[in-house]
């Protein structure tokens, strides 16, 4: 290309605690108007070398170069002012400003006295929104918008910004195919300005839509830079997962086998009509024991809030549940759990560990809950639930009087699980579960629901990734705005029956 | 939809705020003879600009998602403080600049610990509020009075205001009233024209996203507290030239009223929203339930109590509008 | 190390209890050991530690009704009015101001104080877990409007009563030992047992960690929240009952002044983490006894009583820093590398 070097990173290293190498001599560099994607599994490194970048993580060694002068960003604040800008997956902008504001705070246009000129601010606002065919009421607060159309406002203030580097960190995932079109088109014509983009994402579509070079991390460690357009899909593919591609498929046909051999058995849960004010409305679902039923449709079609419903944390406003053939209304998660449910939520952090408890706790907490606060379980009952669990599933762990805090995503999300498998569910509800969690553990976690499936359990499984639908579930409902769309079942189930239907494909 | 949309709380609550007052005012005006007089309204201010200006520094803090309870403390100790100094011939233009400038470094201190360390505030302006109510039992146990004569003129000197001849339209407000219109025109524009103070609102909104936009959080968030204490001893300067005297026991449990002004005025505890205009009014509501409790010749623990029952009520009503707006924006985006 | 430390649960009171013994040190030496002396008069002790035992039993208590609410990541500032509104109701109950009809029962008068205590933290608790208002507003309505309710009760005036039977909850004595003592046995006893023998413990550190993740785990936090500040205001006025026995009447502007800061004081010097979380009970019964016989010890130095409010304040503080894990950051940033990856290593 010839271009100017714009970006370069060399022997980035950055550990977390003891043991933990998030990054190993890491290297990246960034031309003048090129898009570059960085790609990887979870847990390769891209989010940690993004941090590194954009300060919010200091790095233990290595050199960053920006237009040939080495930088040091200690904030997101700095490597603003040295022209990096970011937008992150999640919005992170201020829901109780306006979008003029939210656009231009920290840079807003002054009057002649040194306020804030309100009026410019709008002017500018509206304009710079128009670039991207979105008309907004801008003096409106933000939170009166959708997710999408925060998004898009928070990739507008990035663009704005005077930046050099761009990086977009998995913006898409909430944008319709439209609003990705219009983004592309934005990222093309700020790439033609001489910006250079870093564009971080899990569809592999778009790295070739847009992209002009690829960089690979793996395990905390470089894998290579190269062009796009020289790089067949495979081998890109094969060099994101590394060797481990064979031994997952491997793993994943015996599983398939035994998920052919199923049966499926009486009807658990039956949804009839079931709305809840705000999130789904005339849901209509069946899960029979021994079914691994998959949720699939784009995020905010209602797969998360279903399963919120069924367990009892947003409550039925409409619609009938059935639980094992007897209606039911559950008012609080214990009345799922005693009626024998289990939820492992999406955000493990938030919903799911008590990071400063014990494993042995962690895993006792929803059979206790079950129970009830006076059976208590008896330390050495606790012991030998949480051994047997740190066993079957593998958690590596010193002992189970280990903080939870202390161990991977993978190993968390393992030690909910084994919380929820000591209650002896018969309705397991996954959403997200192997999200974040490096490739091993992700092939383990999907094969343990085959097998529980085959046990009989009736087990729902959400999950954004497709591929891991398609090889986990037998039959796999779409939803769409809230609703049901669709189902696919048995021989039907292929990546495109699944996503047209999520398109919208069935109604027309 | 769209006029559902532009119900916002922050509208609702002031709206209801200036209703409120006009409703007890009328109330007051119906109940008691001399009552409507523009000298029961002047008076509000002259009785309560201290409340008032440590309920706009108050304001600040609970915007960016905060709480201090130390003001209260802070402006007895600010009273006994200059009393003490001047009992011992300090000059008064030593004293007050002494005096403000100790409240800028309480906030500082209140501020950096709890944004650096990551403090829990309701600890550390808990553990404020008994260091300066220390402090002044420390310097001294009694009430001290004032007579510098600087002070004596801030008291007493005052300015008529004739509306008309009878004597309902005659009233007055003393100077010391003048300096809470400047607090309230000061933290107007920063409120709502510096970088600073749209940076409150947005660490209120949230802290995280704050940050990741670039903005200096740290400096926002310790500048919140430092402008809390300072309007914190400014009320407590304004409170002696109100009384002429510094006693450490002033006060108590003043912060709940400070809240309570902010609160009622529509500001919302779980920060991000909030205006010092409301604050304001939401004093003079506190004021005239005084007003009626002494015209009423209760015991003062009255307004105590129902100042507290009006907060209540305030913040029950403020989660109900969360909570319905929750359910109506969920509405519009299912429907979307 | 300080992992090691909570494991073993016992051993959270073992850095308090080595404090109050070096207090207890360090007084016997400044008075030449008439500190540790104890007379027995008419079959009944007496001396300063027994003192401390006796005038620390109300703090005691709050204490242990404190630590759970901060356990939960709340705080519960209400306690003094809390105990305020309970002497107000025993002694006006007792003098037949209120309710006349019971003709001046001390037991009717114990059990309605008791009764309005639970009433109070459940108003608490009902804000703070149905209304979600943070727990430190929420308890402050209270106690600012608590203190008025008292007044009103009493008409704001000191109470002032006459019952032997009243008086021997802080005066009495049972096989030698001041009342007090037994009370806090009591109540310690009964939430100890609670804690330890049901699942309530684990939950309550559960909740204290995270809330959301407890209740998706099917822990109903609402209702535990509102049990936890129900149990703090149930407490709060048994200590009210103490002090107002104490003084033999009911002073509404005084009792329990500034008390909840001695009570969350003595939670912090007991090792539970002020942010919610991990807990000790019977730790912060030790704190509480720290701080009453800093108090004595201060008072015994001849500083003034003012300064005492002073140090405490400044006291927390430095507990919460000790506490905090940034606070730990920047300490090891200061103190050389070299030597901060060492004692990392040795407390692993």
């Amino acid at each position: 290309m010839g271009k100017n070097k714009l970006l370069t990173m060399r022997g980035i290293s950055k550990s977390f605690g003891k043991a933990v190498i998030a990054l190993n001599d890491v290297q990246f560099d960034l031309e003048e108007g090129e898009i570059h994607a960085l790609l990887g599994e979870n847990g390769a490194g891209k989010s940690t070398l993004i941090k590194v970048l954009t300060g919010v993580e200091e790095r233990d060694e290595g050199e960053i170069e920006l237009c040939g002068r080495s930088i040091h960003p200690r904030s997101t604040n700095e490597a603003q002012q040295v022209g990096i800008s970011t937008v992150y997956q999640e919005v992170n902008l201020c829901p109780n400003l306006t979008v003029a504001e939210n656009i231009y705070i920290g840079r807003a246009p002054r009057t002649r006295l040194g306020g804030i000129d309100w009026n410019a601010m709008t002017r500018d606002a509206k304009e710079l929104l128009e670039k991207f065919d979105l008309r907004l009421d801008v003096t409106q607060s933000l939170d009166n918008y959708s997710v999408a159309v925060q998004q898009m406002v928070a990739i507008a203030r990035a663009s704005d910004i005077k930046a050099k580097v761009l990086i977009l960190d998995e913006p898409t995932s909430s944008l319709s195919n439209v609003e990705v079109e219009k983004l592309f088109s934005i990222m093309r014509k700020l790439r033609d300005q001489g910006m250079g983009i870093i564009f971080v994402t899990h569809f592999l579509d778009q790295v070739y839509e847009v992209t002009d070079r690829i960089t690979v991390l793996r395990n905390g460690r470089y894998v290579g830079t190269y062009k796009t357009a020289d790089l067949p899909r495979v081998e890109l593919v094969s060099k994101m997962i590394g060797k481990d591609y064979a031994v997952l498929n491997q793993a994943l046909l015996e599983g398939k086998e035994e998920k052919k051999a199923a049966k499926r058995g009486d009807v658990f849960i039956n949804m009839k009509n079931v709305s809840h004010t705000g999130s789904i409305s005339n849901m209509n679902l069946k899960i029979s024991k021994g079914e691994v039923l998959g949720l699939s449709g784009l995020l905010g079609s209602g797969r998360s809030e279903t399963a919120r419903v069924l367990f009892g944390i947003d409550q039925v406003t409409g619609g009938e549940l059935e639980i094992n053939g007897e209606k039911v209304h559950l008012q609080h998660p214990l009345d799922a759990i005693r009626r024998d449910l289990a939820f492992c939520p999406e955000n493990r952090k938030t919903e799911g560990i008590i990071a400063d408890l014990s494993i042995r706790d962690n895993i006792a907490l929803a059979l206790q809950a079950k129970k009830g606060l006076f059976k208590k379980i008896s330390k050495k009952e606790a012991q030998r639930i949480a051994d047997e669990y740190i066993e079957k599933l593998e958690i590596k762990t010193p002992s189970a009087d280990q903080l939870i805090k202390n161990l991977s995503g993978g190993n968390q999300q393992k030690v909910i699980l084994a919380r929820w498998l000591a209650t002896d569910p018969k309705l397991l509800m996954l959403d997200e579960p192997t999200r974040g969690i490096d490739i091993g553990t992700k092939a383990e976690i999907q094969k343990i629901v085959i097998d529980l499936a085959s046990q009989g359990m009736a087990v729902l499984f959400i999950s954004s990734e497709l591929d891991e639908e398609l090889r986990c579930c037998k039959r796999i409902v779409v939803l769409k705005d809230m609703e049901r769309a669709g189902e696919v079942e048995g021989d039907e189930i292929s990546e495109g029956a699944v996503m047209q239907i999520m398109a919208g494909g069935e109604e027309q | 939809m769209k006029d559902m949309k532009k119900i916002r709380i922050k509208n609702i609550s002031l709206t209801m705020t200036v209703v409120l007052f006009a409703v007890m005012f009328i109330f007051g005006s119906a109940r008691y003879d001399h009552f409507l007089s523009l000298s029961t309204f002047l008076n509000l201010f002259n009785d309560n600009a201290y409340l008032m200006i440590a309920g706009i520094g108050i304001t600040f803090v609970l915007i960016t998602g905060g709480i201090d309870i130390s003001i209260s403390s802070t402006i007895a100790f600010t009273g006994v403080f200059m009393a003490y100094c001047l009992e011992r011939g300090v000059p008064s233009f030593v004293v007050i600049p002494t005096a403000l400038i100790i409240g800028i470094i309480v906030g500082a201190v209140q501020g950096s610990l709890i944004h650096y360390f990551k403090l829990q505030p309701f600890i550390v302006t808990l553990a404020g509020q008994f260091l300066m109510r220390g402090l002044c039992v420390v310097i001294s146990e009694a009430s001290i009075p004032i007579t510098d004569p600087f002070f004596k003129f801030m008291a007493l000197g005052r300015i008529p205001i004739k509306l008309g001849e009878s004597k309902a339209l005659n009233g007055k407000i003393y100077y010391y009233v003048l300096i809470f219109v400047v607090v309230l025109v000061a933290a107007l524009f920063i409120l709502k024209k510096t970088a600073f103070g749209r940076a409150v609102y947005a660490i209120g909104g949230s802290e995280q996203s704050a940050e990741l936009m670039g903005l200096n959080v740290a400096r926002c968030k310790i500048g919140a507290y430092i402008i809390s204490s300072f309007c914190a001893s400014l009320a407590g300067v304004v409170f002696s030239f109100y009384t002429l005297a510094g006693y450490g026991l002033q006060n108590m449990g003043m912060e709940l009223d400070a809240i309570s002004s902010a609160v009622i005025g529509g500001t919302l505890l779980t920060g991000g929203v909030g205006s010092v205009f409301g604050t304001a009014v939401g004093a003079m509501i506190q004021g005239i339930i005084q007003t009626i409790v002494t015209y009423e010749n209760l015991n003062t623990w009255w307004t105590k109590v129902t100042i507290a029952g009006l907060l209540c009520f305030f913040i029950v009503m403020q989660r109900i509008i969360a909570v319905r707006a929750e359910a109506l924006k969920g509405k519009t985006a299912a429907a979307a | 190390m300080k992992n090691r430390l909570s494991k073993l649960s016992g051993n959270q009171a073992f850095w308090p209890v080595i404090i109050f013994l070096t207090i207890i040190l360090f007084n016997t030496i400044l008075t030449g050991g008439e500190f540790l002396s104890i007379s027995i008069v008419d079959g009944h002790f007496y001396g300063r530690i027994i003192d401390i035992f006796r005038n620390g039993g109300k703090l005691m208590i709050l204490a242990a009704g404190m630590t759970m609410v901060l356990a939960t990541g709340g705080t519960d500032i209400s306690v003094g009015s809390v105990m305020a509104i309970s002497g107000a109701i025993a002694c006006s109950i007792i003098n037949g101001n209120l309710f006349p009809q019971l003709g001046g029962s001390v037991a009717m008068a114990i059990i309605l104080a008791v009764c309005a205590g639970i009433v109070c933290g459940l108003w608490n608790g009902f804000l703070v877990s149905q209304i979600k208002i943070q727990p430190i507003v929420a308890t402050m309505i209270l106690l600012v409007a608590g203190r008025g309710i008292a007044q009103l009760i009493t008409s704001g005036k000191i109470i002032t009563i006459n019952s032997d039977a009243y008086y021997f909850i802080n005066g009495g004595y049972i096989l030698g030992l001041p009342f007090p003592l037994y009370i806090v046995l009591f109540l310690v006893g009964l939430l100890l047992l609670f804690v330890h023998r049901t699942a309530f413990g684990l939950f309550l550190e559960s909740i204290g960690c995270n809330q959301l993740a407890s209740k998706f785990a099917g822990i109903k936090v609402n209702r535990f929240l509102l049990a936890i500040y129900t149990i703090s205001g149930a407490f709060a006025s048994v200590a009210g009952l103490i002090e107002s026995a104490g003084i033999k009447g009911a002073d509404c502007n005084n009792a329990g002044l500034n008390i909840e800061l001695d009570a969350i004081l003595a939670v912090a010097i007991g090792g539970t983490n002020l942010m919610g979380g991990r807990f000790s009970i019977l730790s912060s019964v030790i704190g509480a006894l720290i701080v009453q016989s800093i108090t004595t010890t201060v008072l015994a130095l001849g500083v003034p009583a003012a300064y005492i409010r002073v140090l405490k304040a400044l006291l927390i503080i430095v507990i919460c820093l000790s506490q905090s894990g940034k606070f730990k950051q920047y300490a090891a940033k200061l103190v050389s590398g070299k030597k901060h990856v060492r004692k990392e290593a040795v407390a692993l």
